[in-house]
């Protein structure tokens, strides 16, 4: 087991730049989380990790050795494909000893290795089978078992549930994390779902556009992002952006939003201008005394919650509120912001601004 | 009542079909059977006129294929004494003896040295090839193919005088290895654009899986990629073959007496003794044989191989 450090790594594919300047760390034995929409380097970055690509410029370290120029062969890690990429003229048992047999393992230690590995996966009863009819999940199963069967220092995975459908998933998540509780093995893990990131991850690092927007847990993400493009990424419904132009001093805890003041937490920064208030759905909250109003304009209905689209001075919110309230569509409410928990940012380059409530999670403050 | 379905043939256009493929399966089998029969027919029979499709089957075309024969007098006959064999006794009949081998088993094993060895060697070149071109940046690699593939734009007997000419100042002449080298000229283009093909459609994340499990890339290339390439290596190594193993002309032109392959052979049989169609035909016959065995072997492959790619899993 390991930890993984990449420093400023950057790579061109020809005139494109995939990724750049990417730097950060994964600790021994966490679930890591590289999340950002498709094209945004994401994959890029995990293939120079695992020695599929060579990054153009920048550092990669494994277990604080520099491997960056290594072949993957040499890397001792394993890779888990989106496609599986099973060898498709190999039986199961096959499959999952390839791994061993390249090290010249013996062949009863091959034996009770995979044997041990099919036992954790419950794939025992299809060892003997073609990979050629299995389904999925157990397609799925056999991958990670390949993976599994050495021990190697990490894992990647490469979007390894994207290839299953929605029902599937949500199980072969679990059991992926709960596989990875018991190993405590390093694990480096790409998807665009959000909602996976959240729920497997230890960490995550959000990439856009082949840059690094923030890294960190979960929760930290969610409740304070880092820039516009995160607050908008993560959370179903997004973060609510409310566009005005005014300013904050340092130390100012309200803001100017259309002729209503709205406390916000107290800012580190100043910033005048074309400022943008962010809002999670959760923290708007109706209240008919309220001078800052919103018509309502479309009601959607999910079980517990309901997500209430208002048409405001500043564009378009979406609230969550509990779906007991009665709400009519044209009706005019009044909106209350829960003060603790907002974001602003600056319109111009999308950066938060610091504030007493995220600084500890932005940290640079 | 028929239910009627858009994608299962109606039992008429089954019977349509049927009958379109058993009149196809005539026309194409006809002149074997054609070749095969006249192979066991003696030499009054094969050009009976109307052909004889009931005759007494003998062996004579394959022992006079196999075989040179003299004619001798009633004198020298007696002298010789009883035929010792069965084939002396068939010669026998018509006042010949058997004076030696022909050389037809001679250029039959050229035949299949030259076909076989310039397959194996299109299939090794071909591989390597298509597999740099499939999954290296080679620079130019657009150009590089079509630059191959313009190699198969003429006849190749269109170059016969240039290749004459090189392979005599190359001492090439006449030998297997330069008909093995020219065949595998002929046909590495279409080996190459076929296996490239192939290659293509194996997914790259097999040999990455590979790389990943600690196997060198030569190693993900023949554990991984050469048993998925399998089924287009079997069908392109038949095409080669068949091209090989059948060439005429640059046969007839580059070699006579050590490297000549069973295609110019076959012909100067006619001459031997009038005109033995029999022994014609049986040398025909024989000559058949390795391609039809190499097809059968491989026909598994070979279907699948014609209609690879055209749907995706």
């Amino acid at each position: 087991m390991a930890q993984i450090r990449i420093q400023n790594v950057r790579k061109e594919f020809g005139a494109f730049t995939a990724v750049r300047s990417s730097s950060f760390t994964i600790e021994d034995g966490e679930f890591f989380m590289l999340l950002g929409p498709s094209g945004c380097g994401k994959t890029t970055t995990l293939r120079m990790m695992a020695g599929l690509e060579l990054p153009t410029s920048g550092e990669v370290f494994i277990d604080g050795e520099e491997v960056g120029m290594k072949p993957a062969s040499q890397r001792d890690i394993a890779f888990v494909f989106q496609m599986f990429a099973l060898y498709p003229h190999m039986n199961v048992r096959k499959n999952i000893s390839y791994p061993l047999v390249s090290q010249g393992m013996k062949r009863e230690d091959v034996r009770t290795r995979v044997q041990a590995v099919a036992r954790i996966l419950k794939i025992e009863h299809i060892l003997d089978k073609p990979v050629g009819g299995l389904s999925g999940g157990d397609r799925q199963r056999v991958a990670l078992g390949r993976a599994i069967v050495r021990r190697p220092k990490a894992f990647f995975m490469d979007e390894p549930l994207g290839a299953l459908d929605a029902e599937f998933r949500e199980h072969m998540a679990e059991e992926l994390r709960a596989l990875h509780n018991r190993m405590g093995a390093t694990t480096v893990y790409v998807t665009h779902d959000q909602l996976e990131a959240m729920q497997m991850g230890d960490k995550i690092v959000v990439m856009n556009h082949g840059v690094v927007e923030q890294f960190g847990r979960p929760q930290q993400i969610y409740d304070w992002p880092a820039t516009k493009f995160v607050a908008q990424f993560i959370g179903s419904p997004p973060m609510n952006f409310l566009d005005f132009e005014g300013m904050i001093g340092i130390g100012g805890d309200s803001i100017d939003l259309g002729g209503i003041k709205v406390k916000v937490p107290v800012s580190r920064e100043g910033r005048a201008g074309r400022l943008v208030l962010g809002v999670r759905p959760e923290h708007v909250t109706f209240r008919d005394d309220s001078a800052y109003r919103g018509r309502v304009r479309a009601v959607e209905y999910l079980g517990t919650t309901q997500i209430v689209t208002l048409a405001t001075g500043h564009g378009d919110l979406k609230a969550r509120i509990p779906s007991g309230h009665a709400i009519r569509e044209d009706e005019t409410i009044g909106l209350d912001f829960d003060a603790r928990t907002l974001s602003l940012f600056d319109a111009e380059n999308g950066k938060a601004l610091l504030s007493e409530a995220n600084a500890g999670v932005l940290g640079h403050g | 009542m028929s239910s009627y379905s858009v994608t299962e043939p109606s039992r008429r256009q089954k019977w349509v079909a049927g009958i379109l493929v058993v009149l196809y399966a005539l026309i194409t089998i006809l002149p074997l059977v054609w070749i095969i029969g006249t192979s066991f027919k003696t030499p009054s029979d094969a050009i009976a006129y109307p052909p004889k499709t009931f005759f007494t089957p003998t062996v004579e075309g394959y022992v006079n294929v196999f075989t040179t024969r003299t004619r001798l007098t009633e004198e020298q006959l007696r002298a010789i004494g009883e035929p010792q064999t069965w084939y002396d006794r068939l010669v026998r009949k018509d006042g010949l003896v058997i004076s030696g081998p022909s050389r037809f088993a001679e250029r039959f094993t050229n035949s299949m040295i030259i076909g076989f060895g310039s397959t194996v060697l299109c299939i090794v070149l071909g591989t390597a090839a298509a597999y740099a071109f499939s999954r290296f940046k080679v620079p130019l690699k657009d150009d590089l193919l079509f630059f191959i593939l313009s190699t198969r734009m003429m006849p190749p007997i269109a170059v016969a005088i240039p290749i004459f000419l090189m392979f005599r100042s190359l001492g090439l002449s006449d030998t297997h290895a330069g008909m093995i080298l020219l065949y595998t000229a002929v046909n590495l283009s279409l080996s190459v654009w076929l296996l490239k093909g192939f290659i293509d459609e194996i997914p790259i994340e097999y040999e990455e899986a590979a790389l990943i499990d600690g196997y060198t890339r030569f190693q993900a290339f023949y554990k991984v990629v050469l048993p998925q390439a399998a089924t287009g290596i079997a069908s392109t190594a038949v095409f080669c073959l068949i091209f090989a193993w059948n060439e005429y002309a640059f046969a007839v032109l580059l070699t006579s007496g050590n490297a000549q392959t069973a295609p110019p052979f076959i012909p100067t049989i006619i001459g031997v003794s009038g005109q033995d169609w029999p022994a014609v035909a049986a040398g025909a016959t024989l000559f058949l044989v390795p391609v039809m065995v190499f097809t059968i072997l491989l026909r598994k492959h070979l279907l699948r191989g014609i209609t690879f790619g055209a749907v995706r899993k």
